[in-house]
Formats: structure tokens, sequence, C-alpha cells
């Protein structure tokens, strides 16, 4: 069952929608405390979180490291704008490749919904060109990982 | 499957991974994508070659250009790959499922 709905909206937003099966506080203290933001954001199969810096209020910084053990890896920064507990988060990232990436507006809502939540996570880019980086470079990274399942497969 | 094998070749290069995420935005000349890429224009021309031959994007004549923009065959290369980032995607939320379902365990191991 894909639970998750991406898509884009207008000009420069992408949308993405998923369902939890837990309360919103839960689902929320999961997007904040870096221990458990360590758990799950690790991107690619095999990929892990090394360095999750998470300062949860305004003006607060955000920095999380990805590796992939092999001396591969890139970062994300940013800052919090907004943050109310246990139902919106307002911040702003940039993925370094290493060179920085147009700034992505973020809004998180976790809305309750039956015994579980609806995440909604509204992404404002600056512009119609650097939604299609963004969406390209995403894929670049879904790229590099069916890559790398493609060389264990020819590997074994 | 000689045309999808090249593709895949051919997709196996940053440099031209990076081509193909420029022409999303649309049509560009050797010139136009040797700037960013901070390569020569003979380097641009020969990855633009692989990138031709393996059917993922086309050239038009423009007198002394021959401005590229992305096949069709490329488009739904791209929705693959957009796919592949809603997969991305899925795989950390479904890891986020597994994570919340602890922490509802231990809550009620705590409570009893």
């Amino acid at each position: 069952m894909s639970k998750l709905i991406l898509k884009t909206e207008g000009d420069t937003h992408v949308v993405v929608t998923r369902r939890f099966a837990a309360s919103p506080e839960a689902v929320y203290r999961a997007h904040t405390e870096p221990a458990i933001v360590q758990k799950w954001m690790t991107g690619p199969d095999g990929w892990s979180m090394p360095v999750c810096v998470n300062e949860t209020r305004p003006g607060g910084k955000i920095r999380f490291e990805w590796s992939d053990g092999k001396g591969g890896g890139f970062y994300l920064t940013g800052e919090y704008i907004a943050l109310e507990p246990h139902s919106r988060i307002v911040h702003v990232e940039r993925m370094h490749l290493p060179d920085p990436t147009p700034d992505n507006h973020i809004e998180t809502r976790f809305e309750k919904d039956g015994e579980g939540t609806l995440m909604t996570v509204r992404m404002t880019l600056p512009d119609a060109a650097t939604r299609s980086a963004m969406l390209a470079t995403g894929m670049e990274h879904g790229m590099e990982a069916s890559y790398a399942r493609m060389e264990e497969m020819l590997a074994a | 499957m000689q045309t999808l094998d090249a593709a895949f070749s051919a997709l196996a290069d940053p440099t031209r991974r990076a081509i193909l995420a420029r022409l999303t935005q649309g049509e560009a000349t050797v010139l136009d994508l040797a700037k960013p890429f901070d390569m020569t224009q003979p380097a641009i021309s020969r990855h633009l070659k692989v990138l031709e031959t393996a059917g993922l994007i086309t050239r038009r004549i423009e007198g002394t250009k021959r401005p590229c923009s992305l096949a069709p065959s490329a488009i739904s290369e791209i929705d693959r790959w957009l796919d592949m980032l809603r997969q991305a995607l899925e795989r950390n939320y479904d890891r986020l499922d597994t994570v919340l379902a602890e922490m509802k365990e231990n809550e009620e191991g705590t409570k009893t």
C-alpha cells in the first residue's frame, strides 16, 4: 500500500501527504527530537545520519549530515521559523551538494485523523526552474540508490 | 532492448544526469551547458553525443548552433526518477512507522 502522495501545485510548490498510525504528538516528536530523527530520516538503503543538529525554536539551526559509510555524503542546513507543538512546523532548508541549493521554504502540518495523523508537507521554491532542479536532484539521489543496489546485484 | 541498455549506461554518469536535469528547464546549446558545469565545449559535446545515441535527447539545427532538448523517452525516464524519489521518501516514512510503533510500545510499557 503506497500511502505517500507527492504532487506539484502551481509553479513553485511541491506537496507531500502521508498518514501515520500514531498521534500528532508522537509524529511531531519524531520530527523534532534528534535521537528519533536519526532513526528514520536516513535516505537511501545503507545510508545513515551521523550528525543531527535540530534546535527546535524560532531562529534555531538545523544541520543534518548523511553518509553512505564509504566516505560519500551530503548535508542539509536550515533554520526554524515557527513551531507549534504538536501541529505545525515552519522552516527553511537547503541542500549542500556541496554548493548550496536555493532555499526551500517548508510548512509541515500534523492533523488528527481518526486514530492516526495526517501529515501535509508543503514546500515552496523560489521559482519554477528551481523546483524542477530540486525534483531532479532528488531523482539523482534516487538514481544513486538504485545504481548502488544494481552494483550489489551485479557483484553477487 | 539495445536502446534501453544505452539509456541506462548513459544515465550512469552524474554529469549526463545533470545535463538532463538542466534540459528539464528547456532547450539549451552546448555553450549554455558548458557554463554551469565548468567544462570545455568538446567535453560537453562528448556527453551530448552519448545522450543523443541513447535516444535521451534530440538536437535540431539552427544556423551554426545545434540546440538540444529532452527526447520523449527521456521524459518517461524522468517519470521513473520521480517514482524513485517517491520511493526514497516512502522508505523514510516506512521506517518512521516502525519508530512510531516502538514509541507507542515504550509508552504503554511505562504505564503498566
